[in-house]
């Protein structure tokens, strides 16, 4: 009676309880709408899209060379595996393969990628729930890779490090001893870790059984990467469909059997000793030979081949005035807009706005424009002394000017790729980062799609998070770890 | 709690690309339109009506077991291709290690096809930035909504003709102007001393 009466004065309610944009534990800005009964959840609605910058829509417009830096901003704790899985795809497109050596490096920077990320996730999973000493420990050695990461190309996060065909430069010595170091102590290092929470009784009361998904939900959900393989399916990319060096290194895979955030976390741990031992195996194996493919159609050819050292590099051009028809050819092509004249009357060059790109050069038919080597910052009156007809010109002065204008063109329009769609997918440390290109036959890709892993794994935060605690969002949060640069590309 | 390391002793591959598109061709002549091969990767064109089916044939038949949905996007064709749009899916056999995709057309003036939720879970969130990208509808999705872009934003910023830098590139920002606009009203109240 009394609580009939009860119920009448209060009603009970769901209650909305606003997690994010702005919350320590969602690893970004990531908003999630708890409605709950009580402390358990009944349904979780994740927003996302406040780091959307539209990386797709850009890659539509930068020819393929230029859309590699958009990807380190992505994932930006993992940048080199996003480069890695960039490239390979376009080298798929292409129809190129990169040489040994660079395949090889690639293998060996791509799991240091991948130790660096399950790094920062083991620190901050391990923060969210509660054991803050391990974060401590984690950062020391992501330290360590990122210095690294930095001897090889200068960069600490967004590396840009690989390039479609290879890598950009050959590693120092230096690199490879004190990787080698690192490897050797790194080991014992992850056993640090495990003593501070492997049996912590809190950690497994946080982590054992929570958020579990069945082996085959886990697939039907578009689950991919360590948050699969916890629930026990062995789909690693790596072996299914290996690229770069993968094929020529053993390797296990971990996989769990229980599919909560436990296994999910061994499943990680486990990961990283497999790529400390990959990364000894591509050193020892490491191949001598170039780090660029060697393919002018598809890839830049290095800095002193493109330009000749004996090329000159304070010429001037100049158009002839005599044998100038003023057919407005140069005057279409100039990129800089430095040449002048109506039609049917010789043309001017503004000398102060010329870049030197040498495709008026290439362009005249009349051989009225040519070089004067030496002429740079000459008035137009003693250039006009000076200029002979372009076929009196030395031979390697002729040469260095054509290939100036194929590597002109080749940065502004990109290379010729032959029509085609392609999805090349690759295992990054969050999962499967699948690259689908569609290409016109321009240097610029038709459609460019991203396949983020952490865009998926946060679709199912609703399905691991139903029935547990307000607690455990942060948990689940955690072990599908993802990062909302990715997420919303 | 049992976490182990299994050296994967991978399966032979499953089925070529081709004979996948032999089967979906066998089961629906009607419905396949043309099969491209590109780089050792096989794309089906089908029609767009029985796509749930051909998915769904794909998805369950013992030999093909195609349970891996990889990704599922959009591509604008405009003035390419008679069809304007042709939503992409992207497939795979954990089991069978084969792989097939199925591109279905989509025509402008009605831009809806039947949503693949019912058979992966995980193509819910796909098809929502599908419809927030290219203003393809889905029918059957559970929760059609932007997800990327803001709720009240106009237009769909995939497709090709919409400007890279946004219809309202020109103008600024009424944010923007606002703030600009309150700070000159407010300059007269600044402190100088």
């Amino acid at each position: 009676m009394i609580q009939r009466e009860a119920e009448k004065i209060f009603e009970t309610r769901e209650l909305n309880v606003n997690m994010g944009p702005q919350h320590p534990a969602t690893h970004g800005v990531l908003r999630l709408v708890l409605d709950m009964d009580g402390e358990t959840i009944v349904n979780v609605t994740p927003y996302v899209g406040y780091l959307h910058r539209g990386i797709e829509k850009l890659g539509e417009n930068l020819s393929y060379f230029q859309a590699l830096p958009l990807t380190d901003r992505m994932d930006y704790v993992s940048a080199m595996s996003n480069n890695i899985g960039y490239c390979v795809a376009v080298e798929k497109l292409f129809g190129i393969e990169a040489p040994e050596r660079a395949k090889y490096i690639r293998t060996i920077v791509g799991e240091m990628s991948r130790i660096a990320n399950h790094l920062l996730w083991l620190a901050t999973h391990a923060l969210d729930i509660g054991a803050m000493t391990v974060f401590l420990y984690c950062f020391r050695e992501r330290e360590w890779i990122l210095d690294l990461f930095e001897m090889i190309c200068g960069a600490r996060l967004t590396v840009t490090y690989p390039r479609v065909g290879g890598v950009r430069n050959d590693v120092p010595q230096a690199f490879l001893d004190s990787l080698w170091k690192f490897t050797d102590e790194f080991p014992s290092r992850i056993r640090e870790y495990e003593t501070l929470i492997d049996q912590n009784r809190i950690w497994l009361q946080r982590t054992v059984g929570i958020g579990v998904i069945s082996a085959e939900e886990a697939v039907n959900w578009g689950m991919t990467g360590p948050t699969l393989r916890g629930s026990g399916v062995a789909y690693d990319i790596r072996k299914h469909m290996p690229y770069d060096a993968y094929d020529q290194v053993e390797f296990d895979v971990p996989i769990g059997t229980e599919g909560d955030t436990y296994d999910r976390y061994r499943c990680r741990m486990l990961e990283m000793r497999q790529s400390n031992s990959i990364i000894r195996q591509c050193i020892e194996k490491l191949p001598a030979g170039p780090v660029m493919a060697d393919d002018p159609k598809f890839v830049l050819p290095p800095k002193d081949k493109m330009m000749p050292v004996t090329h000159p590099t304070d010429m001037a051009y100049f158009i002839i005035e005599k044998a100038c028809k003023g057919c407005g050819m140069c005057l279409r092509a100039c990129p800089a807009k430095a040449i002048t004249g109506e039609k049917k009357k010789p043309h001017k060059i503004d000398q102060s706005l010329c870049l030197q790109c040498s495709t008026c050069f290439t362009t005249c038919k009349f051989k009225s424009l040519t070089v004067v080597p030496g002429g740079k910052g000459m008035s137009d009156d003693k250039l006009a002394e000076l200029a002979v007809s372009p076929d009196k010109l030395p031979d390697d002065i002729k040469e260095a000017q054509q290939a100036l204008t194929r590597q002109f063109d080749f940065i502004k329009k990109g290379p010729k790729v032959p029509e085609g769609d392609v999805y090349v997918a690759t295992e990054v440390p969050k999962g499967e980062l699948g690259f689908y290109f569609v290409s016109d036959g321009t240097g610029k890709p038709y459609r460019m799609r991203v396949r983020a892993p952490s865009f998926i794994h946060a679709g199912c935060l609703p399905r691991l998070c139903k029935g547990h605690l307000v607690a455990d969002v942060i948990a689940a949060i955690g072990t599908i770890d993802i990062v909302l640069g990715e997420c919303d590309r | 709690m049992a976490v182990t390391e299994v050296r994967l002793t991978l399966q032979p591959l499953g089925l070529a690309p081709n004979d996948i598109a032999e089967k979906i061709k066998e089961k629906f002549p009607t419905q396949v339109l043309e099969v491209v091969d590109f780089r050792d990767q096989v794309s089906v064109i089908v029609k767009k009506e029985q796509i749930v089916a051909i998915l769904k044939f794909l998805h369950d038949d013992p030999l093909l077991s195609l349970d891996h949905l990889q990704d599922l996007t959009a591509v604008d064709y405009m003035k390419k291709k008679e069809i304007r749009f042709e939503v992409v899916y992207n497939l795979y056999s954990t089991r069978h290690r084969h792989r097939i995709r199925i591109r279905a057309q989509v025509p402008e003036n009605d831009p809806k096809i039947d949503s693949a939720v019912v058979i992966w879970a995980g193509a819910d969130w796909h098809e929502r930035e599908c419809y927030d990208m290219f203003g393809i509808t889905f029918a059957g999705h559970p929760d059609l909504r932007r997800i990327l872009m803001p709720e009240d934003w106009e237009g769909f910023p995939l497709r090709k003709d919409y400007p890279l830098k946004g219809p309202e590139f020109d103008k600024d920002w009424t944010g923007f102007t606002d703030v600009v606009k309150r700070s000159k009203e407010l300059k007269e109240f600044e402190w100088e001393g």
